[in-house]
């Protein structure tokens, strides 16, 4: 069974990389050419000529001189759907889209956006990869946007990889494909931490010697005017819904210290993953409170700051973190 | 339209393993596509399948359509599958068996309404659209005029158009039409080559179930007073002839049938003959040669010309002067014939077949006797006596018509004293027990006779309108003599057909009456047209095959020269096919062929545009790089993207932006 799947495994490399020449990502746009589609009848379209040969052997016995018609055109228009179906995916140009990072165990939007030169629709496509599928259709001279859908398991950076789009429009007969990697991945986040423990009070504190709760943390401190990197979160919806001006809400959070998110101060008995969850979950929780953090891995160190473009300098840190060399790997 | 993908892609939820191999549901569109080909693939059925079948499938068909339109429950499994197996059962009980013809269509056409009813996914949708083109088949089995042809081929579509929108669910329907209609149009080529030059077997390739041919309309081997006046109401064509010369003179048109000598007083049936390869007697005289294309009628006569002359190698004689084929007429067929309208038949004929010729049942048709002796009373000779009949029939008065009054237990007695009205078949039994009552050998001859040129296309056509009954007698060094006894009473019924002779009594079927002159016109052109689909179409065999390969210039053409032929063909259709698929620079949009005709241009200044760069951002960069031209180049991208991205303003065409583009000057 094993070695059945490992063969199997092993011709779909050697396929797609002497058939198919599938092999780096390409550079964009990839545009789909009359040698990158390929064709093939479908399961269905074996049991369609197992028909029309039943078909034309009851014509013979029966001498049936229509019979040998309907065979024939039904023969040839389910000859000229391999050449529709070519040219569903003729001309096409595919480039890769926005992908935004997402925390492991939830699902990645792979996007690629594809362009239409033709001033005709392009019915019944489907893009493939990574297992997942999704339908689309194209409009004439249009370029669409296509999701695909990913689940992440680990953090880091999810390639694409082998990706296909196919069609077995117009007859579910013939599928015609074709195969490219595209230059597309997606940063996953560790995920955080659930129950993390409170954020470390200051540098000196270890984290979970004496928690001391402190006060004010989630007090409401007062409103101010709306500014529009606001979270909708602090929103004072009750507010604006009595008719007033648009306010954020502030807490009495904010007024804490900087906190020190350090790697080394985790308990020593910790896996790196685990640790990687817990400071994940903390970069969140310190956003969400407002105070300002640091993060300190080993050999990288982020230095105190608040906001959305530093939380994400933070958990992109954490998500490419090569706990093999101790260090973050940088995308090029 | 991008709604569509939007809607399904939104959620990011990542679906199960294999949820992607599950069946959506069905669209009503596709239900409805389906629906449609269901529909035109059985209706045709209703000419022969049996009623409260053909009732039940109608009744599937309209549930299905109420299933889809007013949105009713779709009826449980169990329910389906009780339903099945009682029409099952009650398909047996029809037939009394499963295996044959008939029961099979009436099984797919159960079958298939019964699949619609639980149509849920893509595959029973594959399914359903499978027996419908099984259906569509085995409509030729019954059926393969024009008629059915265009219905199949509308049937074709509307499969075609289901396949397209299962793949396409999104689609409109008159996309899915368009689709199924090109596909349709570019199958045509193939479907060309293929029937042209697909080698052709002659079936059957193994027996055929015994009821694959069901009884015809047609003489039979009896006769018995009402028998062939049965015929004169049906216009239905018996066979078509054509001759390489000028064809025989209309008295002469007797095409022979049955010949029936045994009589039971009411009955006359055919006596057992030999067969052989060549005819029973002498050709002499002159020779008519002639193509019959009989229409099947399931027996072995091929109704020729009397007297039959030699024929291919397929034709067999018999020794009362029929040629017989080697096996029943079970499709339209064709054979070369001759004619020895002048010879002398059976002049030397065996003592057995006079001595039956002369045999009557015992005490029946008395006062025919008393006439016969009468007659043969001071005749000298056979002949003689003959003519003495004919003139007694003549003077006797007796009436011709298709409704002829019922005789009682003597039909010739009944006939010639008392009604004295009838149809062929009575004179000519009536003629023949006179004869026989008088000693002289006589038998009834059935066939056709007669036929109509079709002016169009020169084919003489019989039809069963034309049947006839006659008779012959054996006269001593003379042979077989025919004798018409219709003749003597109406004899424009053997110069001008049945029309003519019967137009005074005003019973003739609708288009035999000769005054709707331009119905009769466009009968002629109708059934010339039918008759070349029949010739070419239909009649297209491994011997027209070869013929035609050899007119083209492949003679001895064999299967493999053929099938290599056909490929080359194939080939070259499908480099057209695909040569029209990568043709497509041309299909672009006017404006935006000449903007990108100016991006290239451009382009090979060392100014590209950058694929993310929008035109009016284009349009700055140009102005930047190109000062002279500044103006001019920042308008030609705007004028573009209003054109392309819709507010053109009052002054704004693409005559306009073609204008502008040719203006500027590159260096």
């Amino acid at each position: 069974m094993r070695l059945t799947a490992s063969v199997a495994a092993a011709l779909r490399q050697s396929a797609d990389r002497w058939l198919f020449r599938v092999g780096a990502p390409e550079t964009a746009p990839i545009r789909l050419i009359q040698r990158r589609i390929y064709v093939l009848p479908t399961a269905a379209g074996v049991g369609f000529g197992v028909a029309l040969a039943v078909m034309l052997v009851t014509s013979i016995n029966y001498n049936l001189s229509l019979g040998y018609g309907l065979v024939f055109l039904l023969g040839g228009a389910a000859t000229a759907s391999i050449v529709h179906a070519f040219r569903n995916l003729l001309g096409l140009a595919v480039r890769p889209g926005r992908c935004d990072p997402v925390f492991a165990g939830d699902a990645a939007g792979l996007r690629l956006l594809i362009d239409n030169p033709r001033l005709a629709r392009r019915p019944a496509l489907r893009l493939r990869a990574r297992g997942q599928m999704s339908a689309f259709e194209l409009g004439p001279a249009a370029e669409s946007v296509v999701l695909l859908a990913c689940p992440t398991e680990r953090r880091g950076r999810l390639h694409i990889g082998r990706t296909l789009i196919e069609t077995t429009w117009p007859l579910g007969l013939i599928r015609a494909w074709t195969v490219f990697v595209p230059e597309l991945d997606c940063i996953v986040h560790p995920t955080p931490e659930t129950d993390a423990p409170p954020l470390p009070d200051d540098g000196a504190a270890a984290p979970g010697a004496g928690e001391r709760v402190r006060e004010g943390d989630d007090d409401f401190a007062g409103l101010r005017a709306h500014q529009a990197a606001d979270s909708p979160r602090h929103v004072a919806w009750k507010a604006l819904a009595r008719g007033g001006p648009m306010l954020t809400k502030q807490y009495g959070a904010t007024q804490g210290g900087d906190v020190l998110l350090d790697w080394s101060a985790l308990p020593p008995g910790m896996d790196d993953e685990h640790r990687l969850s817990r400071l994940t979950a903390w970069v969140l929780r310190a956003e969400h409170d407002g105070r300002r953090y640091a993060l300190q891995l080993p050999g990288k160190h982020i230095a105190p700051g608040l906001g959305a473009e530093h939380r994400d300098r933070c958990l992109h840190a954490l998500a490419l973190f090569d706990s093999a060399t101790q260090a973050p790997r940088w995308p090029r | 339209m991008n709604g569509r993908w939007l809607r399904r892609a939104a959620s990011l939820k990542p679906p199960r393993k294999g949820a992607a191999a599950l069946a959506p549901p069905l669209e009503r569109a596709q239900g409805t596509w389906l629906l449609a080909a269901a529909v035109l693939s059985v209706v045709p059925h209703g000419l022969w399948l049996p009623a409260w079948l053909y009732a039940v499938c109608l009744l599937l068909l309209t549930w299905r359509g109420l299933l889809l339109w007013r949105g009713i429950r779709p009826p449980p499994a169990l329910l389906l599958l009780a339903l099945s197996v009682a029409l099952t059962v009650l398909v047996r009980v029809e037939f009394g068996h499963f295996f044959g013809k008939d029961p099979g269509v009436a099984l797919l056409a159960l079958l298939l309404g019964l699949k619609l009813l639980e149509a849920r996914s893509s595959r029973d949708v594959r399914a359903g659209v499978l027996l419908c083109l099984f259906l569509q088949l085995a409509l030729f089995l019954e059926d393969q005029s024009m008629a059915v042809a265009a219905l199949a081929l509308l049937g074709t579509l509307a499969t075609l158009g289901t396949l397209v929108a299962l793949a396409d669910p999104a689609g409109r329907a008159g996309e899915h039409l368009r689709s199924a209609g090109l596909l349709l149009v570019h199958g045509l080529p193939f479907m060309v080559a293929f029937f042209v030059l697909f080698p052709r077997i002659q079936g059957p390739l193994w027996g055929l179930p015994a009821d694959a041919f069901s009884a015809r309309t047609g003489l039979s081997d009896t006769m018995s007073p009402g028998s062939i006046s049965e015929l004169g109401n049906s216009t239905a064509i018996a066979f078509r002839a054509v001759f390489d010369g000028p064809p025989p003179a209309p008295s002469e048109r007797y095409w022979r049938g049955p010949v029936l000598s045994a009589f039971d007083g009411r009955t006359w049936t055919a006596a057992p003959s030999v067969e052989a390869d060549a005819p029973f007697y002498t050709p002499e005289g002159r020779r008519f040669d002639y193509t019959i294309t009989l229409e099947a009628h399931n027996q072995r006569w091929l109704l020729a010309l009397d007297y039959p002359g030699e024929g291919g190698p397929l034709v067999r004689f018999t020794s009362d002067h029929r040629a017989l084929s080697a096996r029943p007429l079970q499709a339209r067929a064709r054979f070369a014939l001759s004619a020895y309208p002048d010879a002398r038949i059976g002049k030397a004929e065996s003592a057995a077949v006079l001595t039956a010729a002369t045999r009557l049942p015992e005490g029946s048709n008395p006062r025919t006797r008393e006439l016969a002796a009468r007659l043969a009373a001071g005749a000298a000779s056979h002949a003689e006596l003959v003519e003495r009949a004919v003139a007694h029939m003549r003077a006797s008065r007796l009436v011709y018509t298709l409704r002829p009054p019922l005789l009682g237990a003597h039909t010739a007695d009944g006939f010639l004293f008392d009604t004295r009205r009838g149809f062929c078949e009575h004179f000519a039994s009536a003629f023949v027990v006179l004869m026989r009552a008088a000693g002289v050998p006589a038998r009834v001859v059935t066939g056709y006779q007669g036929g109509e040129i079709n002016p169009v296309d020169g084919y003489l056509v019989v039809r069963q309108s034309d049947a006839h009954a006659w008779a012959e007698v054996w006269l001593e060094g003379r042979g077989w003599q025919r004798v018409d006894p219709t003749a003597l009473a109406a004899p424009e019924r053997i110069e001008d057909g049945l029309a003519a002779a019967l137009a005074a009594n005003g019973h003739l079927p609708f288009i035999l009456q000769a005054e709707l002159a331009w119905l009769r016109d466009l009968r002629h052109r109708w059934e010339a047209v039918s008759n070349s689909w029949n010739q070419h179409i239909l009649g297209y065999n491994p011997e027209r095959q070869r013929k035609l390969l050899a007119d083209l210039g492949f003679s001895q053409s064999s299967a493999l020269k053929l099938a290599g032929l056909l490929s080359g063909v194939s080939v070259v259709m499908f480099l057209i096919l695909y040569g029209w698929a990568t043709w497509q620079r041309r299909a672009m949009d006017p404006v935006q062929r000449a903007w990108m005709r100016f991006c290239a241009r451009m382009s090979r200044v060392g100014l590209a545009r950058q694929p993310w760069e929008g035109p009016l951002a284009y349009g700055e960069r140009l102005a930047a790089a190109l000062p002279d031209q500044a103006q001019d180049l920042r308008e030609i991208c705007r004028n573009y993207a209003r054109l392309r991205y819709g507010m053109p303003g009052p002054g704004d065409s693409l005559h306009t932006l073609k204008r502008q583009m040719k203006e500027v000057r590159v260096p």
